[in-house]
């Protein structure tokens, strides 16, 4: 290479290489297609809720009238009724409703613990991380107890054609429907625990990072901000959980 | 972490958990085992790949032994597979397993990891410009996992009841069912397990090439200046993305199904006259996930080929890249489609005909992009000033096999047609011809052509050309009669025919495919040797042995962990500046800026003088 070059400029652009196009480092990057490639990963099970459903029967009867029978897919609000503590009263959704609010919640004190980090405010961040890993942690916590309650089963269970009676549901007999009505519901609400469980996790290891003030030496927070991304992103995923298994 | 990246990236300044204070050196295990370093990890996969070829390969031999020679006995077999061979007669479901094995082991470890795992990682900082990748730890551990998933797979042929047997494609029921076959028992556990531990491995690895190419290319390399390698790369990495974690799904709920008692894929199934509890599942729903990445997982072993062959082919041209833009576009257009073609695999399994007349119609656009890369090729060797390396000779068999086996991707993407032809040895023949020998052709074309850049010392020309011919008449040999096999409705995955009477006129040819497939796995231990004589014994190579634009070839002999020993070089022009009428000579690296080289420079390139 002859001396010239150093004299000349190479183009410049956006897109002309030496420089962040998109304005964000590597890592933020790899996450964003982590994430693109985890949301791949959702959409093949919601795909599969759905054509699994669309194969089932719907129940066609008054709502009253309904009761719980392999013949049709359940209606999701007869089935998600109980609420800790208040047992044998109909409450549909009431329950599940508190845990979105509580995982949005968490959406919410994540983002204020990112924008304490552009700040490089570590008592903030600190104090926002710790609510969040407390509302991811209540909703782990609440879905240990939906599942064990959808485990249990109600007090009437499923009257079975051989004359047996089935309370609560595993991954081959359920009491509220056909058995692919709870393999499913196991199957993904578990699969979204599971990544809410590695999000708290994640979350508690980036908090004794930021109280030993590693960030802070470091001179910014953007682990924070990566895992907030993920977190965002479960809370999003949780979303359409909800909507597929609960409101439809 | 090893003392990698020092001043890998300026711009970045997140590197976790980094200690600055390094600078010493490195020991063993560090340097050769557990290296960051691209250029280390990247023959970590090369060396994996050939020795997971080569088991691929045996297999293949096994049991064409068993299809060319049906009635003969098989005792010298039995030393090294016992109990699978009894009274000289190969065991049906070992037959099973080996083609089962085949198929894995080819596609994914060897085709997959072997091929974009060796080259993504080799070229991608190299050609792009930078230090490293923009990770070099998930870069080791992408390497290490699939290391494991190895492993796992290697340990399950070895197994009392034998590995997976229920197809690469490992339909439920089948393989549902532990008891429905010896292949679904615990092979098949350690398949889905060793696959999933693969698919994490990808996808390490393709978040670092792709963040790699938006972020650390170096000063003045824009997009519409990467070599198509790059391009291909990338676009490889994409499509392992979004492809592999549908996979991903499916063999988690196949492992459910299998181990946990659900019913994903089941319903109404009986085995040995006994009803199973299951019900509700479809196995429909199986295949369309598998092949949504099953579609795809093919052009992520094609596309590392065409950039690996587009590169070649125009540095040994000495010409620029018939259309490069036109390379870039087709390979966007090949990439896009690949998601929408997936039911093709499925016409005949009771797929609503009309959705099969659409998935046609997709599938027959994807000759398009094709053929534009098929005549870009033609047109750059056109009037080229072609040298025959042997790299260029694997670019050129490509090239053929690519045409040869494309030809009858037309003929079997037809609805109507796939009726006749699903499921028999055409199909066979032509994912062979297309994907299987194209990309192995693309894999030695490659290894041919970087060998001086990845050990520093040339492989032998002669011993390449001998390869070259001996691979590529074998190829042919075995490839084109089982064309005409296929035609005659001989079905896959048999353990024979002799019991069909319309079959047999047709041993004979089954015979002379066996001996060409022994003859041309054989042809292989030729590359073999070369490949790792060259490593210790080869001549010495230059800095730049084949006269190429792109940057790997401005560093060192033998590059060191940072590849440039002092500031990266910046990028002035594209890398296909060959024979350029004016120039000194007939290649412009592009680190050479347009000021340099005024006498070559065209009208619209002297604004940039």
């Amino acid at each position: 290479m002859s001396t010239s070059t150093t004299l000349e400029a190479p183009n410049t652009g956006t897109w002309d290489g030496g420089n962040e196009p998109l304005k964000a480092s590597y890592g933020k990057l790899m996450m964003w297609f982590f994430l693109l490639s985890d949301a791949f990963t959702f959409g093949s099970f919601l795909i599969v809720y759905g054509l699994s459903r669309h194969s089932h029967m719907p129940y066609t009867g008054k709502v009253e009238d309904f009761y719980f029978s392999t013949e049709w897919w359940p209606i999701p609000e007869k089935v998600f009724n109980a609420f800790p503590g208040l047992h044998g009263m109909d409450l549909p959704l009431a329950f599940v409703a508190l845990m979105t609010m509580i995982l949005i919640l968490s959406s919410v004190t994540m983002v204020l613990a990112v924008e304490a980090g552009h700040r490089m405010d570590k008592n903030d961040v600190q104090k926002w991380l710790l609510w969040t890993i407390l509302f991811g942690s209540i909703f782990l916590g609440c879905q240990a107890w939906e599942w064990a309650h959808f485990i249990t089963g109600d007090d009437k269970g499923m009257l079975l054609a051989d004359g047996t009676t089935v309370f609560g549901a595993n991954l081959t007999v359920n009491q509220y429907g056909p058995p692919l009505f709870a393999d499913l519901f196991f199957f993904i609400t578990g699969f979204h625990g599971t990544h809410v469980f590695s999000g708290v996790i994640l979350l508690i290891m980036v908090f004794i990072n930021t109280v030993n003030g590693v960030y802070h030496k470091r001179g910014h927070y953007e682990m924070v901000e990566k895992v907030g991304l993920y977190w965002h992103f479960v809370d999003l995923v949780w979303v359409f959980v909800f909507t597929f298994f609960y409101l439809i | 972490m090893s003392s990698t990246d020092i001043a890998i990236n300026k711009t970045d300044m997140h590197h976790d958990h980094e200690e600055h204070d390094h600078h010493h050196d490195q020991n063993f295990f560090e340097k050769y085992i557990f290296s960051q370093d691209h250029k280390v990890i990247a023959k970590q996969f090369l060396f994996m790949g050939i020795i997971w070829a080569f088991i691929g390969g045996f297999l293949s031999v096994l049991f064409r032994l068993q299809l060319g020679w049906p009635e003969a006995t098989f005792t010298f077999l039995e030393p090294i597979l016992g109990g699978w061979v009894t009274n000289g007669k190969l065991d049906p479901e070992f037959y099973l397993a080996m083609v089962t094995m085949h198929g894995t082991i080819m596609v994914f470890f060897v085709l997959t990891a072997g091929l974009s795992g060796t080259f993504s990682n080799f070229l991608i900082p190299l050609q792009v410009g930078a230090r490293d990748m923009a990770s070099g730890f998930m870069n080791m551990l992408s390497f290490w996992i699939f290391f494991l998933a190895s492993i796992i797979m290697f340990w399950s042929l070895f197994l009392e009841n034998g590995p997976a047997g229920g197809g690469w494609t490992i339909y439920p029921p089948l393989s549902a069912l532990p008891q429905a076959i010896k292949g679904s028992g615990t092979g098949m556990t350690m398949w889905l397990i060793a696959m999933a531990l693969f698919i994490v491995s990808q996808l390490l690895g393709g978040v670092n090439y792709i963040a790699t190419v938006i972020n650390l290319r170096t000063k003045g390399m824009s997009m519409t200046k990467l070599p198509l390698t790059i391009w291909a790369f990338t676009l490889t990495a994409v499509l392992g993305l979004l492809s592999f974690p549908v996979l991903f799904s499916a063999a988690l709920l196949l492992i459910f199904d299998r181990s946990f008692g659900t019913s994903f894929y089941l319903s109404d199934i009986y085995i040995a006259g006994e009803a199973l509890s299951n019900t509700g599942g479809s196995a429909i729903l199986f295949q369309h996930l598998f092949w949504f990445l099953g579609h795809p997982e093919v052009y992520i072993v094609i596309l590392p080929a065409f950039g690996i062959v587009s590169e070649v082919i125009a540095t040994n041209s000495r010409k620029p890249i018939f259309g490069y833009r036109a390379m870039i576009g087709s390979l966007l257009g090949i990439s896009v489609l690949s998601f929408v073609v997936w039911a093709h695999h499925m016409f005949v399994t009771g797929m609503n005909p009309f959705l099969g007349s659409v998935f046609m119609f997709l599938t027959l656009i994807i000759a398009v992009p094709s053929a534009v890369k098929v005549f870009n090729w033609l047109a750059t060797l056109w009037r080229g000033n072609i040298r025959f390396t042997a790299a260029m000779m694997f670019a050129i068999g490509f090239v053929s096999l690519f045409i040869s086996g494309g030809l009858t991707g037309i003929i079997l993407g037809n609805s109507a047609l796939d009726i006749q032809l699903h499921d028999t040895y055409f199909v066979v023949a032509h994912f062979h011809l297309v994907m299987g020998a194209a990309a192995f052709f693309g894999m030695f074309c490659g290894v041919y052509h970087w060998f001086p850049k990845m050990f520093g010392r040339m492989m032998d020309e002669k011993l390449g050309y001998v390869h070259f011919w001996l691979t590529f008449i074998a190829v042919y040999l075995v490839f084109m009669p089982m064309h005409y096999v296929g035609i005659a409705g001989f079905p896959r995955r048999y353990y024979n025919w002799t019991g069909f009477e319309a079959f047999n006129m047709f041993t004979d040819l089954n015979t002379f495919i066996s001996i060409a497939a022994i003859f041309g796995f054989t042809a292989q231990f030729i590359f073999l040797f070369n490949f790792i004589y060259s490593i210790f014994k080869g001549r010495r190579a230059t800095q730049n042995p084949w006269h190429s634009n792109t940057l790997e070839w401005t560093t060192p002999v033998n590059p060191g962990h940072g590849n440039w020993p002092g500031e990266i070089p910046a990028v002035y022009r594209w890398p296909y500046d060959y024979s350029k009428p004016g120039a000194e000579q007939d290649f412009i690296p592009q680190t050479v800026p347009f000021s340099e080289t005024q006498s070559s420079n065209l009208p619209q390139e002297r604004v940039l003088e």
